[in-house]
């Protein structure tokens, strides 16, 4: 028989986090602290608003690019929340989950050869997808001293005449990281010189904690039109397994990505978009009290880290924390797999995000304090136990 | 503050100072502080304990009675109000816009207890024009908390 299997789907390395998890499941009593999704539920009125369309039999396609009614829905949101304005007809598209958005915006805008710059730790999957797309991917690797801040610097280094995309996923998971609007203006001097186009993965968007809003780099001067603005409503309103998420972006650049959702996908689910519709319309209150409660095992998390003496920069996005483990003399697969055989507490090696999150591991807090509480107990013996016998 | 320290303490009303401080971002001593004076202040009227009696052998059962009453010159209603709510079986007294006047909580052993009330304490008030008792036969959610439900984290353990 011919081998059926494509050279460019065998190159694609899986995903780090996949081995692991597969250990992780042969366990048992495994506390997690590996999640990279909410512990809420999705807020009541939009499941109820999901029961009721089912009820009303609406369960038919909608068109392609999603229910006119929810992207005029996401453009006001967009507006008031961050101050960036799109039109809901020909520059916004209703994908199945942020993920496909990601994949679409590579597939619409890369030649082959093209480069994608790609900050690392970051997101397992804009690496393979620009390789999908016949891009290049090149990582820059992000540093601790910066506190996993992309600099003008690190960005200048890394372009070259075949710079086409940089990705800029941030708040970032897996550490935690957010660019201030100062740090963004800088990023935004360089793409407009350079002529780059920015694919923003703002997926975190409302879990920012530093006081101030999140910002938009495409809210900045002169980079609407070459941002393609990626969210969803998986984390803002804990809807991960209603898969949808959505993009903005310049007109020319939508219609390509729409044509390929078109014929990839047809459209979301009908489902999820009436349902996502109530979340944007009644349900921020909601979105504060999710983002309140982040905040607080956040400052308990970073309170536990500086008494167990983890070095841990103070992360002010998503629900991570990247701390260092680098005393210990062990890569973060090893840290992990001990810390997983040892005391049965499950989180992410860092290097599963990239080779610079070699010497840190992904601790989230999308737990209840009391699921915390238990896991940082064990985390606390672990790491005794380490310095102990060093 | 005061606020975010309320809606800690109404869940939880035995949750560590100390703790809390740690959450809040603020120290023991200003929370420890705000909690006294809200104390003081009677913000904070006591520290109750959410119980599933239902669980439990203990008789109890808990009827809502409305109550119509004729409200009395230069009183109002907190005259007759303050007759009902000093009987110790009466939970809960609130006047209520509508139909009724007063929204009476009552909690006995048995109906024989609860029906005693009523026909021989609550109807014979003067001012009481007339009442309607309706028992609990199950409580789902009390004070925000669902009693019947316990969830469980059905997340896989590890996803990027």
């Amino acid at each position: 028989m011919r081998n059926p299997i494509a050279e460019k789907a065998r190159a694609i390395k899986p995903s780090g986090i996949r081995k692991f998890f597969d250990i992780v499941s042969e366990m048992e009593d495994v506390v997690s602290l590996g999640v990279g999704e909410p512990d809420f539920d999705t807020p009541w009125a939009v499941r109820d608003e999901g029961i009721y369309t089912l009820e009303r039999g609406k369960t038919f396609y909608t068109s392609n690019a999603g229910l006119k009614e929810l992207r005029e829905e996401i453009c006001a949101y967009l507006n008031r929340r961050f101050q960036v304005s799109y039109d809901p007809i020909h520059e916004t598209l209703v994908t199945v989950g942020g993920s496909e958005a990601i994949d679409l915006a590579f597939r619409a805008m890369l030649n082959p050869g093209d480069e994608v710059l790609i900050p690392e730790p970051c997101y397992v999957s804009y690496v393979p997808c620009a390789e999908l797309a016949d891009g290049v991917p090149v990582v820059i690797n992000l540093k601790a001293e910066n506190e996993f801040r992309l600099t003008k610097q690190e960005l200048l280094d890394a372009i070259t005449e075949k710079t086409k995309i940089l990705v800029l996923p941030f708040p970032n998971n897996p550490t935690g990281a957010v660019m201030t609007r100062e740090n963004l203006e800088e990023i935004a001097e360089v793409i407009r010189e350079k002529d780059i186009f920015v694919v923003s993965d703002e997926i975190y968007a409302e879990l920012t904690y530093t006081g101030e809003d999140h910002v938009s780099i495409a809210s900045l001067p002169g980079m609407r039109e070459r941002t393609i603005l990626i969210n969803g409503f998986s984390k803002s309103h804990a809807m991960t397994g209603w898969r949808l998420g959505y993009c903005c972006g310049p007109r020319e650049i939508i219609e390509q990505m729409v044509k390929i959702h078109q014929f990839a996908i047809m459209c979301a689910p009908t489902n999820s978009q009436y349902a996502a519709v109530t979340a944007l319309r009644d349900c921020d209150e909601e979105v504060d009290k999710m983002r309140e409660a982040y905040n607080q095992r956040r400052r308990y998390l970073m309170h536990v880290f500086r008494e167990m003496g983890l070095p841990c920069f103070e992360p002010f996005g998503a629900f991570y924390v990247f701390p260092c483990i680098k005393e210990f003399g062990m890569t973060s697969e090893e840290f992990a797999t001990r810390l997983l055989e040892e005391e049965r507490v499950a989180v992410v090696p860092g290097d599963a995000f990239g080779g610079s999150g070699e010497g840190f591991i992904r601790i989230s807090y999308a737990y209840s304090l009391e699921d915390l509480k238990i896991a940082l107990e064990r985390l606390d013996r672990f790491v005794r136990r380490l310095r102990e016998h060093k | 503050m005061r606020e975010q320290i309320l809606t800690f303490l109404e869940k939880n009303s035995k949750i560590d100072l100390r703790e809390l401080a740690i959450l809040l971002g603020s120290s023991e001593e200003v929370i420890a502080n705000e909690v006294q004076k809200m104390e003081e202040e009677q913000i904070i009227c006591g520290y109750h304990t959410l119980i599933d009696w239902d669980k439990t052998s203990a008789d109890k059962i808990t009827a809502l009675i409305e109550v119509r009453v004729t409200p009395q010159r230069g009183q109002g209603f907190d005259n007759i109000a303050e007759r009902i709510y000093n009987y110790p079986e009466v939970q809960s007294v609130y006047l209520i816009s509508g139909a009724y006047d007063l929204l009476v909580i009552l909690e006995g052993k048995t109906l024989r207890e609860v029906s005693g009330f009523v026909t021989n304490k609550l109807s014979t008030l003067d001012a009481v024009i007339s009442t309607a008792t309706h028992f609990i036969l199950k409580k789902y959610k009390d004070d925000g908390i669902i009693l019947s439900k316990k969830s469980e984290d059905e997340r896989m353990l590890v996803t990027p």
